[in-house]
């Protein structure tokens, strides 16, 4: 199995070196073609699984349960001004 | 051989519900920044998303309103990519099988006739934050209010041919989204949110390669932007070049538009199933209980009024643009029951221009229904004429009188004595003695000057048609 291993790393925001991606190319090949081996199991007939639980989603009401919490969620952010969340810009 | 313009449409709407989608968090506009947000909507690892009910119920009943069908098991998937403002690093949303398929909305055509548009889908997904850049040097700030709050996205089919189609399916399917109150539907504030994708091709050929539209949100721009895109591609491909697939944005300053190509090979979303969320469910009982609880819709009302209440096509149209127009009108002709068609003209014509004037919506408007049926009953009545009933409507904007206590404080009842009018007629006559000479001569069309005249000298107080009856027969001689 081929991947574009210099692809993958880009949408997933993962900076690799030539070395590390010609190492990693030939290891993310053998995981997919592991999985692969699930091609072989005949699944004419059988419905698509949704979800690995036969349930159905829970709803919730549409009621406010969360007040301002702020302060104590934003303490984990390595930067914020006015709060607001500061990230390196990010408009082209 | 001349080109063909193929435009499909994707329009977000934020739907109003109270919380967001997936957490308890309010969805009020406005509030101070990152005010609105809990662990789930911030992408916290660990959360659990638990999809609001609400939020079902008012897609399902946009998906009934345009005739489509409701799959009773839909799915949600991941829609991956990185932004700062989506901090899971994907949005939830519908992309195997959405909660609505397969509808329609009829458009008014060229031709008089009716076009119908196709709908290929409704989804259901939730919204990014907000990102703020300007003023700012080398960083962007980032609100996540917004994170988390419910949209439907309703995808056309691709079956709009002009710029004019497309702007005429957008009004139509905005009006019938206010109709059903499912969305505030303001389109400056984002809550009705437009992309549009435009190809050109010769008629009979395949379609030609799309590019599509961001960032329209009114109207016009919509209008601007489609013309725009249709030349830039025609002049491109009549160059012997080619239109490349990519997103452009729309600069509602300059009315060009702009490749944002660098941002092609990021749109690798890499949809899969969320393995937080299993298949919605719901029934078919649940289904039919929206559909009972369905408003009447535009066009049935429209419908409605131009054969129950006489109106014409232009004013049905104009007093069902909202919900809340279209119940005015019937509480004022519930209350001046004898001429829907004066109710039309007036609510139409005089009320809507006063408080259009004075910025506000019919549900502000000054005079109630009650009020203004009382004046009307007054002109129904001939105790005024239609011109005195302005001035009392523009009085009645600014107090809380009636229109019976306005026409009595004012002294302007109508002057419907014959021999009050004989003797301002004969007063004017006497004032006039060359114009009288003048119409006895053969002038005829000095007749309009009598009734004028004596108009003016009644104060507008007396009433036209004996005006007229008593001139002619004074003028005689």
């Amino acid at each position: 199995m081929d991947i574009d291993v210099k692809k993958v790393a880009m949408l997933a925001r993962i900076r690799l070196t030539d070395a590390e991606a010609a190492e990693l190319g030939p290891q993310l090949g053998g995981i997919i073609g592991y999985i692969e081996k699930l091609a072989e199991v005949n699944t004419e007939g059988v419905a698509p699984t949704a979800h690995p639980h036969d349930a159905a989603m829970p709803l919730r009401a549409n009621v406010v349960s969360n007040g301002n919490r702020r302060e104590q969620l934003q303490a984990v952010a390595p930067n914020v001004e006015s709060g607001l969340y500061v990230v390196p810009k990010v408009i082209e | 051989m001349s080109w063909e313009v193929v435009i499909g449409l994707e329009v977000h709407v934020q739907i109003n519900t109270a919380t967001k989608a997936f957490c308890g968090c309010s969805t009020a506009f406005g509030s101070e920044p990152n005010s609105q947000t809990c662990p789930v909507c911030l992408g916290m690892p660990g959360q659990l998303p638990v999809l609001n009910s609400e939020a079902v119920d008012k897609t399902i009943l946009t998906g009934l309103a345009i005739n489509a069908h409701i799959n009773l098991e839909s799915r949600f998937d991941r829609k991956n990519y990185f932004y700062p403002d989506l901090p899971k690093g994907y949005q939830i949303s519908q992309f195997a099988i959405p909660l609505v398929e397969g509808g329609y909305l009829d458009i008014p055509a060229k031709d008089g006739g009716e076009k119908r548009i196709g709908i290929t889908r409704i989804h259901m997904e939730e919204d990014a934050g907000k990102s703020m850049h300007e003023g700012l040097d080398g960083v962007s700030h980032i609100d996540l209010n917004r994170s988390g709050v419910p949209l439907m996205e309703i995808v056309s089919e691709p079956d709009m041919r002009s710029a004019d189609e497309a702007v005429a399916y957008l009004k139509q399917l905005h009006q019938l989204i206010v109709f059903l109150g499912v969305s505030g539907a303001n389109m400056e504030m984002g809550q009705f949110r437009c992309d549009a994708n435009v190809s050109v091709h010769r008629p009979g050929t395949p379609f030609g390669t799309r590019a599509e539209l961001k960032n329209l949100n009114s109207f016009r721009f919509i209008k601007q932007a489609i013309e725009y895109e249709v030349n830039r591609q025609i002049e491109l491909i009549e160059d012997g070049g080619k239109v490349v697939q990519e997103t452009r944005l729309f600069d509602s300053t300059t009315g060009e538009s702009r490749s944002m190509r660098g941002k092609e090979e990021a749109h690798d979303y890499r949809y899969f199933p969320d393995p937080d969320l299993p298949p919605l469910r719901v029934s078919q009982q649940d289904v039919d209980a929206i559909r009972a609880g369905m408003p009447e819709l535009p066009g049935q009302l429209r419908q409605r009024f131009e054969t129950e209440y006489g109106l014409s096509s232009y004013d049905a149209d104009v007093l069902t643009q909202t919900r809340e127009l279209a119940c005015w009108y019937e509480s004022l002709v519930a209350a001046h029951p004898a001429d829907p068609k004066r109710c039309a003209n007036w609510m139409a014509n005089e009320l809507l221009g006063r408080l259009k004037e004075a910025g506000c919506e019919i549900e502000q408007s000054p005079v109630s229904a009650a009020r203004l049926a009382g004046l009307l009953d007054r002109i129904a009545d001939n105790t005024i004429s239609g011109k005195i009933a302005k001035d009392v409507l523009d009085a009645m904007m600014a107090s809380d009188a009636s229109a019976d206590a306005i026409i009595e404080s004012k002294g302007l009842k109508q002057v419907s004595d014959s021999g009050e009018i004989d003797a301002i007629i004969l007063a004017v006559m006497e004032e006039n003695p060359d114009q009288v000479t003048g119409y006895r001569g053969g002038k005829d069309r000095l007749f309009g000057f009598f009734v004028g005249q004596v108009m003016k000298a009644s104060r507008g107080k007396a009433n036209p048609a004996l005006v007229n009856e008593r001139l002619l027969e004074l003028l005689k001689g």
